[in-house]
C-alpha cells in the first residue's frame, strides 16, 4: 500500500509536539499509518470511533479536561460530523484540531470519493472553519503547530487537509 | 417515574462527579435543583452527551464522570455505546432517561416505545453492566453503586414523559462551558 510512511511520521512527530495526546480516529486508507503510530505508543490515547461525529463530543471532553486533542478522518467523515461541528464545537467555542484526508480530488481513482472532494473546501468556507492543507513534508510540522495554536487561540475548530501529495507515494 | 425525582434522590452525590446532561426537560431539571460548577448541560448537538462523557472519563482517569443522556439523543448516536464499550472506562456512568419520546421537540414518540430494548442493545454493544430501574428507590441505588464501583455502567430508566414548563435557563451556553472546564482545572490544581 503506497500511503507514505515518512509523511505519517512526520505528521504523527508533529502533533505529539504540539503535545497532543489523544486522537480519536476511523480508519481510512491514508491515516493507516497514523492510526497504528498513535495506537503503539503509550504516550497516546486512541480512541478507535464508530462514526466520527463522536470525535467532537470526545475532544470536547478532552479540552474540558485540559487534554490536548485531534481528529483523524476522512473528508467524508468530516461531513459527517458537520452537527457536531457546528451545534457543539462553534455554538460552545471548542478548539478542534481536525486532520481531514482529502480524497476525490485531483489524481483520486476511486470514483465513489469523488463527489466528497468536490465539496470540501466549500463547505469548510462556508462553515468559515481555517483550513489549510498537508502537502509538502517541510510544512508539516509547522503548519500543525500553527493549526493547534489558531484552534486554541480562537476557540474554534481549525482543519488541515491531507493531500495526496504528501500522503500517497506513486 | 418522574426524571426529577430521580435526579434529586441522587443530587448529594453529584457533588464530587462532573456530570454531563443532554439538553431540554434533563438540562431544565438538573438545573432547577441547583446548578453546580461541575454540571454541564449541552444544550444541543444530540448524542454527544455520552461521547463528551467518554472524553472525560478517558481523559481523567480518577475523576467519575456521569452522564445523562436519553432515549432520543442515545438513538441518534448508538455508536456511542460500541466505542464506550471498546474503552470501557471504570470511572463513567451512563445514564439514560428513556420517556420513550422526544418530549423537548413536541413528544414524538421514539422507537423504544414500538419495542427498541436500549438495554439489550446496550449490553450487546459490549456496556459490561447494563441494568434498567423503574422506582425512585432502585434508581438511587443503582446509581449510587455504579458510582461507587469501578465498572462502566449504563442505567435505563424508564419515566414518565413529562417535564418542565420551560427549558431556557438562566445560564449562557459558553458561561456554562467556561465554568466547568475552570472547576475541572482547579480540581487538578489542588
Amino acid at each position: 500500500m503506497p500511503v507514505s510512511l515518512i509523511s505519517s511520521k512526520v505528521i504523527f512527530d508533529a502533533l505529539k509536539q504540539c503535545d497532543v495526546r489523544l486522537l480519536s480516529a476511523l480508519p481510512e486508507t491514508w491515516l493507516v499509518h497514523l492510526i497504528r503510530m498513535a495506537d503503539e505508543d503509550p504516550e497516546v490515547i486512541l480512541i478507535r470511533l464508530a462514526k466520527e461525529e463522536e470525535g467532537v463530543g470526545i475532544s470536547a471532553g478532552a479540552h474540558f479536561a485540559g487534554v490536548k486533542s485531534a481528529m483523524l478522518m476522512q473528508n467524508h467523515g468530516f461531513l459527517a460530523s458537520i452537527n457536531g461541528i457546528v451545534s457543539f464545537a462553534h455554538l460552545y467555542k471548542i478548539p478542534l484540531l481536525m486532520l481531514i484526508s482529502y480524497r476525490g480530488s485531483f489524481g483520486e481513482r476511486d470514483p465513489w470519493q469523488t463527489q466528497g472532494g468536490n465539496v470540501t473546501e466549500a463547505l469548510l468556507r462556508a462553515m468559515a472553519i481555517p483550513y489549510s492543507f498537508l502537502d509538502r513534508i517541510e510544512n508539516v510540522e509547522r503548519r500543525i503547530r500553527q493549526a493547534q495554536t489558531l484552534a486554541e487561540s480562537s476557540l474554534q475548530p481549525v482543519a488541515l487537509l491531507l493531500t495526496r501529495d504528501l500522503m500517497w507515494e506513486e | 417515574m418522574l426524571r426529577l425525582d430521580c435526579l434529586r434522590a441522587v443530587y448529594s452525590k453529584l457533588e464530587n462527579c462532573l456530570v454531563v446532561t443532554i439538553m431540554g426537560a434533563t438540562a431544565a431539571e438538573l438545573h432547577s435543583l441547583g446548578h453546580r460548577s461541575n454540571f454541564f448541560y449541552l444544550q444541543h448537538a444530540m448524542g454527544l452527551a455520552s461521547s463528551t462523557g467518554l472524553g472525560l472519563a478517558l481523559s481523567l482517569r480518577d475523576q467519575k464522570i456521569v452522564v445523562f443522556d436519553g432515549d432520543g439523543s442515545l438513538l441518534m448516536n448508538l455508536g456511542s455505546l460500541s466505542t464506550m464499550a471498546r474503552y470501557r472506562p471504570g470511572n463513567l456512568v451512563h445514564v439514560v432517561f428513556d420517556n420513550e419520546s422526544l418530549l423537548s421537540v413536541g413528544g414524538f414518540p421514539t422507537a423504544t416505545s414500538t419495542g427498541t430494548d436500549l438495554e439489550g442493545v446496550a449490553r450487546a454493544a459490549g456496556i459490561p453492566t447494563v441494568l434498567t430501574v423503574r422506582t425512585v428507590e432502585d434508581f438511587s441505588t443503582t446509581v449510587r453503586d455504579a458510582l461507587d464501583g469501578t465498572q462502566l455502567t449504563t442505567v435505563i430508566a424508564k419515566v414518565e414523559p413529562t417535564g418542565p414548563a420551560g427549558y431556557v435557563i438562566d445560564l449562557s451556553l459558553v458561561e456554562n462551558r467556561f465554568q466547568f472546564r475552570r472547576y475541572i482545572q482547579s480540581l487538578k490544581r489542588q
